[in-house]
């Protein structure tokens, strides 16, 4: 069972909240760290299954949290890290998929309210899956919609496209789009097709792919 | 080549001579016989002249010397009633009271006298180069230039008064827009934010009166005060992205703007060359500035592709942005060029837009003096104490040794005056005397160069503590 988690945000209320809503959740915290260079010392000792981690955090609050990821994953590749961060930034996204190793995520700080999608996106990340945000998968598409072949797609594939990007297994898909099944599989060889991308079973392989795809753009 | 111009500079000087005979026959007219009508095509004409002269440096010697006129007075203002005022008469038409304006202008203008003196002693001053003009007409320009520059150049207090006008407009230009910025943000937080979360208060009354009742029911109302919640956050998040993109303040100019080329949905190209940080108020004045370039030419343009650059040139932020959309951009029609201009005004920089019909349209803006290097007298160190100490005690006492005790006995003793009075060396024996003035001179000299010396190593504000 992959569950020791570590926390690092700086608002006492949210790291408390966060602790609490884990614990429930059956997670074991091994650690919440409150700024930049103790984060980075803690990811590397600690090596947690998996990190949740703010992009701003003491001493400059600029992007700390996101540089000791980064610092962090460059010296244990694939470390599983979960990003929050108060607003979503192609760039960041861009940077944490750089490595292609997977077990990364970035959500928006809102997604903690709904409590059973923000756990099932830690558990995906702890185990070597992408969690990315609707919002920042909204502005990749958003911004490579003009050009081809992204324009080819007919709008049932983007739907498929959009909910695959953020991290989600075929069942998943069907689950969200009322699709069987068999149907999402269809769409998702139609794209993969379209993109010109190699077809793959592994979950996190295609998620990982299809991202890079769009941020090469 | 350039002795074609110094042959041009000497036939001037014929054409000035002449000019100057009727400015001042002129100028006889205008104060002795009241022809006021005489002046202002005289100062015209004046003003061409040194005009020439001015391209001519410019041009030939490679010295700029700036314009120091005045600025034109403003057409006069048609009263609601139809008249024209001008002091305290009314007129019918506007031509009395321009008139007026502009003899006011000219004569009050110090520059007009100035080049009056300039244009009465240029042909003698041409003559007295002629040599030099002739024989190395190089060096011969160049001295003409340092002469001309001497009168036609705007004075210290000229360019003084020219820099507080300046200062005045933009700051008024700064004050309004971020009054108006304040509006803004007054009104998206005034029927955005403030209104949901006053929904989100009713909302949660309502689910305190359901809950024992109608748990159901209250259940469905917290879905849909969390939905409320989640949709103030999205619109703060906007908001502050107005304000100033988080971005922005935690990666610097170069990443904020490489994220509004993604998010663009045009193809963009960004190539950032800064050496460091420029200062934060600047850094978002060209942050928007870009991201309006941006927007114009994904909305009105029709561009497809478009590059960015972002470089530093000396102390100047310099942004060139280049779309290969229709063209046909006008800053004087686009409000959103001029809201450019104006952010861009608070700092002295500026926008220079080149957008033919059919495109491309190429927007530059160059600020200057925006990257926050230390000031070079701030790395020094602070002067201590006791080095403070020593120099006001070379200061204060320096005087003495070096003029009552040092010069002045010397001087005293060369001309064989015999009043002893209060120098030291003249009550010494005869072989003493001489040492005493010198070393006292010495002394004295010592004392200072330590006064100049020992300040100059340390930082600015304990200098002119001392």
């Amino acid at each position: 069972m992959l569950n020791r988690v570590l926390i690092a945000e700086d608002l006492y209320l949210l790291r408390d909240g966060l602790v609490h809503l884990l614990q429930a959740h059956g997670f074991n915290v091994v650690g919440a760290v409150e700024t930049g260079p103790e984060l980075l010392k803690a990811l590397v000792e600690l090596r947690p299954d998996v990190s949740v981690v703010d992009v701003r955090l003491p001493p400059t609050f600029t992007d700390e949290g996101l540089q000791a990821a980064l610092a962090a994953r460059a010296k244990v590749p694939g470390l599983p890290i979960l990003v929050l961060s108060q607003h979503v930034e192609q760039l960041y996204a861009r940077e944490l998929l750089a490595d292609g190793s997977g077990a990364i995520g970035y959500l928006l700080k809102d997604r903690v309210f709904n409590a059973d999608q923000f756990v099932d996106a830690v558990r995906r990340v702890a185990g070597g899956g992408t969690a990315m945000d609707p919002e920042v998968i909204a502005k990749l598409l958003a911004s490579n919609a003009r050009h081809e072949p992204v324009a080819g797609l007919t709008p049932r594939e983007r739907e498929v496209l959009e909910v695959m990007a953020e991290g989600r297994s075929n069942a998943a898909i069907a689950q969200r789009l009322f699709l069987s099944e068999s149907a999402v599989a269809k769409h998702t060889a139609s794209i993969f097709a379209k993109l010109d991308l190699a077809q793959s079973d592994d979950d996190n392989r295609r998620v990982l792919a299809v991202l890079a795809y769009l941020n090469s753009r | 080549m350039r002795f074609r111009w110094a042959l041009a500079v000497l036939a001037k000087a014929i054409i000035e001579a002449v000019a100057a005979v009727v400015a001042l026959v002129c100028l006889a007219l205008v104060f002795c016989l009241g022809m006021v009508f005489l002046f202002p095509p005289m100062v015209r004409t004046v003003r061409r002249l040194t005009g020439w002269t001015r391209r001519l440096a410019r041009v030939h010697a490679g010295m700029e010397i700036a314009t120091p006129y005045l600025p034109e007075p403003p057409p006069p203002v048609q009263l609601a009633d139809g008249w024209y005022r001008s002091s305290r008469t009314l007129y019918r038409t506007p031509r009395i009271p321009a008139w007026n304006d502009r003899w006011k202008w000219m004569i009050g203008d110090p520059a007009t006298w100035r080049d009056l003196l300039w244009l009465v002693w240029d042909p003698f001053v041409t003559v007295v180069l002629a040599p030099a003009l002739l024989v190395a007409p190089r060096i011969g320009l160049r001295a003409y230039a340092y002469w001309c520059r001497l009168l036609l150049a705007p004075t210290a207090a000229m360019r003084l008064a020219g820099q507080v006008d300046h200062l005045h407009r933009v700051r008024s230009l700064a004050m309004d827009t971020q009054a108006a910025e304040m509006r803004r943000i007054e009104r998206d937080l005034h029927d955005g934010t403030q209104a949901r979360l006053v929904a989100l208060g009713m909302t949660l009354g309502a689910v305190e009166e359901l809950v024992d009742r109608n748990p159901e029911a209250a259940k469905a109302l917290l879905a849909k005060a969390r939905d409320t919640s989640s949709d103030t956050l999205t619109e703060l998040r906007r908001l502050v992205r107005g304000i100033h993109p988080p971005i922005l303040a935690e990666r610097g100019l170069g990443d904020a703007v490489r994220a509004l080329a993604m998010d663009s949905p045009l193809k963009v190209d960004v190539e950032v060359e800064l050496p460091q940080r420029p200062q934060a108020p600047v850094e978002a004045a060209v942050y928007f500035a870009v991201s309006e370039l941006l927007a114009n030419a994904a909305r009105h343009g029709n561009a497809e592709h478009v590059g960015i650059d972002i470089s530093h040139n000396e102390d100047d932020l310099r942004v060139t942005v280049v779309d290969d959309g229709v063209g046909g951009a006008d800053p004087s029609r686009g409000s959103g060029l001029v809201g450019i201009e104006r952010r861009l005004s608070a700092f002295d920089g500026v926008l220079a837009v080149s957008s033919p019909p059919g495109g491309p349209t190429t927007a530059t803006m160059s600020v200057p003096t925006v990257l926050s290097g230390p000031w070079p007298w701030a790395k020094l160190p602070k002067m201590p104490r006791w080095k403070l100490a020593v120099v006001i005690v070379a200061w204060t006492t320096a005087w003495l040794p070096m003029f009552p005790q040092g010069i002045v006995p010397g001087i005293m003793k060369i001309f064989g005056n015999e009043d002893k009075v209060w120098f030291l060396a003249l009550h010494l024996p005869e072989p003493w005397q001489w040492p005493t003035i010198i070393a006292m001179t010495v002394l004295g000299t010592g004392l200072y160069t330590l006064g100049f010396a020992l300040p100059a190593a340390y930082s600015e504000t304990s200098r002119s503590s001392c």
